[in-house]
């Protein structure tokens, strides 16, 4: 069936199929909506899950480590200012290897204060252990959440999975979105089977002392889990397309790529409208490469992509203060090309097809000559 | 996370009960208690008083767990015909 609806109502939907047990939950601007929508569905009847109406996000993650542990399927959500008053507690759910899914409508961060999009919330957790998925549609919201559950659950994987909305410009926007019908979403995503939870009939320990004789390798573990949830990811790209007879993403999603020579890079909701210029100005000679999966970094996917390409430029709408666009840093890192860096749409400030248009033609222009260019 | 010959599970879970008897705590000593048998009258003070319960009063006298005794030095200090004395750990080894 298809329907317009709202990108957070398309998440909030995702997540009744996915049927969690618990949901703390504390509202912030712009993720409200999934909230509100959830806690209808729990009222109606629809989902049978306890809402957990905490106090602070700090409470909301630190509540979904609680019951994830005790074996349940967790759902949350937040944003920007929300998202980082859990940061420290973000750590402890990937440390603990507790696959709970977050919703993350990304906002700017204070100050001054803003509640409009960019990727600063999230980005500042690039170090905190979670797989962070990046999406462009309301469709892709829907199946992200979905495929997140898969992915996070998997024994080989045990990671917690953030599903990131670019703040109202996709969160609060209303698109046709493809919903399956309620049975067959609910075969593929499964049951969760915990490979330990807290159980008085089989007890175990959870959050032991890490001495300085183990707790490397208990890092090492959580990273050789990130390299694993790219295979996982690969795989069930295929399971997905198999099982609703459609297309999934990719790690990354590549557009008018296959005869152009320059690249531009980017993440979100942005990437619609680089697609729409690429569409409109028929540029034979630049194509897209839409990141998906931010964490794990798809290093191979992205290196193979770069092939035959003279320049790349990267729009970032988050900035590493003191060292230029996150994203660049990172692709930076991955090939000897000209890198160009844009830093764009900071606090909601829209990206719009001029200021696309510029970075094709500065990375066209200056050849070997990197620029670093904040889009205004 | 106890000994190295434990498996290690992901996230840090302990699946085996009784793990913690397999971690050697005493390896931060820097001053040991040794007890000297032959003064000790078996008062069972020591045992009272250590705070690990790491002393064992035996049929020879008082008996000290080295592998989990942090060198705290309380036994000795309570000890009522000084028969126990605390000595500086040698090459930093315990035992």
């Amino acid at each position: 069936m298809e329907k317009v609806i709202e990108t957070s109502h398309a998440i909030a939907e995702a997540v009744r199929l996915a049927k969690p047990d618990v949901i703390p939950i504390y509202p912030v601007t712009p993720q409200t909506h999934i909230a509100e929508r959830l806690a209808d569905f729990v009222a109606d009847g629809l989902l049978k899950a306890e809402m957990i109406t905490v106090e602070s996000e700090h409470s909301a993650i630190s509540a979904a480590i609680g019951a994830s542990a005790a074996g349940s399927r967790v759902f949350t959500a937040t944003a920007s200012q929300g998202l980082a008053l859990m940061h420290e507690v973000l750590f402890i759910a990937s440390g603990l290897r507790l696959p709970v899914v977050m919703a993350i409508a990304n906002r700017a961060l204070s100050a001054p204060i803003n509640i409009w999009c960019d990727h600063s919330d999230s980005i500042a957790e690039r170090d905190s252990g979670w797989i962070q998925l990046y999406c462009e549609s309301a469709q892709e919201a829907y199946d992200s959440v979905l495929f997140a559950y898969r992915i996070a659950e998997n024994r080989d994987v045990l990671l917690p999975t953030m599903v990131c909305v670019d703040g109202f410009s996709l969160s609060h926007v209303y698109e046709r979105v493809l919903l399956d019908n309620d049975e067959k979403v609910r075969k593929y995503v499964g049951k969760y089977r915990p490979l330990f939870k807290l159980d008085a009939r089989k007890p175990v320990t959870m959050g032991p002392i890490g001495y300085p004789n183990s707790f490397m390798e208990f890092k090492e573990q959580q990273e050789q889990a990130m390299k694993m949830a790219i295979n996982v990811m690969r795989v069930e790209e295929r399971n997905f397309k198999k099982h609703f007879k459609r297309d999934f993403y990719g790690l990354i999603e590549t557009y008018n790529l296959a005869n152009a020579r320059y690249a531009i890079i980017a993440m979100g909701s942005v990437c619609g409208t680089i697609k729409h210029v690429l569409k409109q100005s028929r540029l034979k000679d630049i194509g897209l490469i839409k990141l998906r999966s931010f964490r794990p970094l798809p290093k191979e996917a992205l290196k193979k992509a770069f092939e035959g390409l003279k320049a790349i430029a990267v729009i970032d709408r988050a900035v590493s203060f003191g060292n230029g666009g996150v994203l660049w840093n990172e692709i930076k890192a991955l090939s000897c090309l000209p890198v160009h860096s844009f830093i764009a749409g900071l606090g909601g400030r829209d990206i719009t097809p001029r200021h696309i248009m510029k970075a094709f033609d500065v990375m066209q222009k200056e050849k070997e000559n990197e620029k670093r260019i904040w889009l205004k | 996370m106890p000994g190295k010959d434990m498996k290690l599970k992901p996230g840090a879970v302990i699946d085996e009960p009784g793990s913690s008897t397999k971690t050697k705590t005493g390896e931060w000593r820097t001053l040991k208690p040794v007890v000297d048998k032959k003064k000790c009258i078996k008062c069972g003070l020591c045992w009272l008083y250590c705070p690990d319960a790491c002393i064992k009063i035996k049929k020879d006298g008082a008996d000290i767990d080295y592998d989990h005794c942090k060198g705290c030095g309380i036994c000795a200090r309570h000890c009522p015909v000084k028969a126990i004395k605390m000595v500086r750990e040698e090459n930093g080894k315990s035992n």
